[in-house]
């Protein structure tokens, strides 16, 4: 589906094939790609997260405020930014695993009480960085690779590490699956679920940060919509919304580039800027028909027969 | 002297006042294999799920090689070296064979987090060379037939180092071969000395693997001993026993002439073949089979739920071959599913509203605005829910999921009465619900068969069925093996006919 995609774009914008123009679409897609992986474990236990937005707004204007009032190290503030993100996780996690609330409800509730945290924090201004976060979201490891994309990749790293190559990864698939089953088995599902949303929150500020150290600046607005960005990057990687299937690498990282390329795509193509939003859609749209037809399928293939015909 | 495995002592079990196991006790000895049998509702399910830790025994004690046993969860049981394969497979069919078999603990290189991929890709291939499963461990298991599925769980129990073995039925969905392939792996653990519990509907499989057999009926141990001492007329003749009639209320009417429901020669490859049969007025026609007979398929193709390659079907001379359940309804069938809280029920809503469900369009009003006249709708709705007996609060109030199981069940059945229905298929109506809320259904059902509606009644209680029923088929291998007309119930031909047609069984037997 990507290759015959990218055909057209080829075929439609070849500018978009420049090597300059990949290396844009690599760096917007990190902060997405970055959120979209914490997204990622969240919707393999089956579950979603709204909340990854605020989040982000959240996590970075107390970074900002806290600079703003004490002279801290930039790399201080990061670890500010990524603790207030793993509190979102927990009160999700213990609000999903320990209270049964559906992740639908808890994450929104999240994601309105957290925008409203944000807003009483900042008094709805616009918090302002200061250079030594803005020089790093410019930076480039060995003056080649941009900082964002050698961040993201470090991500894209440890999370297909720990879903791929630990007993913790594969039973967060397993509890995707059925949590019922998995506890039968013997699985801890709260662990399971303790850890993807905790990891969803810390990566969400992780990507809010780097974002921030991109922009500058962090306004009321901040982050408002990209976590519907992140659920069509994992979707589109090919994460199921039902949950237990899908892969970081490489799935979910085209997604996120994936995303990123179409909207510079249509940039550079010139389209209606109004259109832009209902092509997006369009393509989410396609990528969850693919994700239900593939349910329908198996549920076909499970169906037991009774007679074996000779 | 004799080492005893597992010793049942006085167990009994009881949900919601009905009791479900009394008093059994028996005992398994170390290294043999005991083939537990009794009929649907007998009590081995829910013997082997106190065995299994999935709930507690109410009174009794179990011992396990000598000690005291009582496990709180499944985990608990696994620990203690009991491997349960279940009927529905435990596994996660997204994943691969390798991360099924290691789910809940994974090799790992020293003691880091990370997995030890070479020594787990070294285990696994032995696992699977160890119950001769020749397939790559790397193979998402939604990719393996139900047989291989299988083996996957025995490898899975076998990593375990289990001592003992409860197989629920696994010959159910596997082919000839894959059986026979299985009894393989079966008599290699026997020799390995591991103790085995082996329950079955296949009772010459049970013969042929069992050093000694206990027969459960309603909850009783009937009888226990060695494997030799039984043969399948004696399993079959103590699973049935014998029991009162008056459980079951006469009926005033006799069957009409008129054929209200006609299926000829269905066909569905794979599920049903060339199912012929007439059910007419006043007529309570019993479907008895064991599971994964094609009961239930039957009724879901007759109904439009699935789709059926060859034959006829017709309701009030209307052929419905290939309608669609709305469509059905429409032409006077109705359809209440075995499994009331998934299929039948909006466990949320009210009474009323459920009662009204299949039938809203007889209480719109304005023509085509169709909106819904709600004082008629509960008008319709009580005088149902009076005729039934319901015991609810108001019925537009009163939350299904509040009810009793008998009650639910009356809902689900009154729900097409409104719509007045000229065939009523009933899959398993009196499951799960006590002896009182029986009584009561099978008033309803002779009720409705009185005012001329025909009944096609599905079943896997035979007592059920021979007591309540004019004629019963009994299906087999998705075929109808044989017909029997009241009073000629023999519940043992019967039986017979139900095991016929299965892998291993004799047909000159019957």
């Amino acid at each position: 589906m990507f290759a015959l995609l990218f055909i057209i774009f080829g075929l439609v914008a070849p500018k978009s094939f420049h090597y300059q123009n990949i290396e844009n679409a690599f760096k917007q897609a990190s902060y997405i790609g970055i959120i979209a992986v914490g997204m990622t474990f969240v919707l393999l236990t089956g579950g979603i997260d709204l909340s990854v937005g605020s989040n982000m707004y959240v996590s970075a204007a107390v970074a900002g405020l806290v600079m703003q009032h004490y002279s801290i190290s930039p790399w201080f503030a990061l670890i500010l930014c990524l603790l207030v993100g793993a509190v979102f996780g927990v009160v999700n996690a213990f609000a999903v695993a320990k209270l049964k609330i559906m992740p639908f409800v808890v994450t929104l509730g999240m994601m309105v009480t957290g925008r409203g945290v944000g807003l009483m924090f900042t008094k709805s201004r616009a918090v302002n960085f200061p250079d030594s976060i803005t020089s790093l979201g410019f930076a480039e490891l060995f003056g080649l690779v941009p900082y964002p994309i050698v961040v993201f990749a470090g991500v894209v790293f440890c999370a297909w590490l720990l879903l791929e190559r630990t007993t913790l990864g594969r039973q967060i698939y397993a509890v995707g699956f059925s949590k019922e089953a998995a506890r039968k088995a013997g699985v801890s599902t709260d662990r399971a679920i303790f850890t993807a949303y905790v990891l969803c929150g810390i990566f969400a500020s992780l990507g809010g940060f780097i974002s921030v150290a991109q922009l500058g600046n962090v306004n009321a607005g901040f982050g408002r919509g990209d976590e519907f960005d992140a659920i069509a990057a994992a979707v589109l990687g090919g994460v199921s919304l039902f949950g237990g299937a899908g892969r970081i690498f490489p799935g979910v990282v085209l997604g996120a580039v994936f995303i990123q390329a179409v909207s510079i795509s249509l940039v550079s193509a010139r389209v209606d800027l109004y259109l832009h939003p209902l092509i997006a859609a369009a393509f989410i749209f396609f990528a969850v028909l693919i994700d239900s037809l593939r349910n329908m399928y198996l549920a076909k293939l499970s169906r037991r027969n009774i007679r074996v015909e000779e | 002297m004799t080492e005893w495995e597992i010793e049942f002592d006085r167990i009994s079990k009881s949900f919601f006042g009905a009791p479900a196991l009394s008093e059994v006790n028996f005992s398994i000895e170390k290294g043999k294999t005991l083939g537990l049998i009794g009929e649907n509702g007998a009590g081995k399910s829910t013997l082997m799920n106190i065995l299994g830790g999935v709930f507690p025994q109410d009174e009794g004690t179990i011992r396990l090689f000598g000690k005291k046993y009582s496990p709180s969860c499944p985990a608990d049981a696994t620990d203690a070296g009991i491997a349960f394969i279940h009927q529905e497979l435990n596994l996660f069919p997204n994943l691969s064979v390798v991360d099924n078999l290691f789910i809940d603990g994974f090799p790992q290189i020293g003691k880091s987090p990370f997995i030890d991929k070479s020594s787990l890709q070294k285990r696994a291939a032995a696992l699977l060379s160890s119950v001769d499963l020749n397939i790559s461990v790397r193979t998402p298991v939604e990719m393996l037939s139900p047989g291989e599925r299988q083996l996957v769980e025995i490898a899975k129990a076998l990593s375990r180092d289990a001592r003992v073995l409860i197989f629920d039925e696994p010959t159910t969905s596997l082919t000839t071969t894959e059986r026979k392939h299985l009894f393989n792996i079966i008599k290699k653990s026997q020799q390995q000395d591991r103790t085995i519990i082996y329950i079955s509907h296949s009772l010459e499989d049970v013969l042929e693997l069992s050093d000694a057999i206990a027969v459960l009926r309603d909850g009783c141990l009937v009888s226990t001993g060695p494997g030799r001492e039984y043969s399948v007329d004696r399993m079959i003749s103590e699973m049935v026993g014998r029991r009162i009639e008056q459980m079951y209320p006469l009926r005033s009417t006799t069957v009409g002439s008129v054929a209200l429901l006609k299926v000829e020669g269905v066909s569905q490859p794979g599920i049903v073949r060339d199912i012929s049969f007439k059910l007419h007025e006043n007529e309570v026609l019993g479907i008895f089979g064991l599971l994964g007979s094609g009961r239930s398929e039957l009724a879901r193709i007759i109904f439009g739920l699935d789709s059926c390659r060859a034959g006829r079907i017709s309701v009030t001379e209307q052929d419905i071959t290939s309608s669609s359940p709305v469509e059905s309804i429409l032409n006077s069938l109705a359809f209440v599913t075995e499994n009331r809280h998934q299929e039948g029920l909006l466990m949320e809503a009210s009474v009323c509203e459920n009662l009204a469900l299949p039938s809203l369009r007889e209480f719109t009003r304005f023509g085509p605005a169709r909106i819904l006249n709600r004082s008629r709708m509960l008008e319709f709705s009580n005088r149902i829910a009076e005729t039934l007996r319901i015991k609810s609060g108001p019925i537009h109030k009163q939350k299904v999921k509040s009810l009793s199981g008998g009650n639910q069940q009356k809902i689900v059945i009154g729900k097409w009465l409104l719509a007045a229905p000229a065939v009523l298929i009933l899959d398993e109506p009196t499951r799960g619900i006590d002896i009182g809320a029986k009584y009561e259904v099978y008033g309803t059902i002779n009720k409705l068969a009185e005012e001329g509606i025909g009944i096609m009644y599905i079943s896997s209680e035979l007592e059920e069925l021979t007591g309540m029923c004019d004629r019963i088929l009994v299906m087999s291998n998705g075929e109808i093996r044989a017909e029997f007309v009241r009073p000629d119930f023999d519940q043992e031909k019967i039986l017979q006919a139900a095991f016929s047609g299965r892998a291993g069984y004799k047909a000159d037997n019957g």
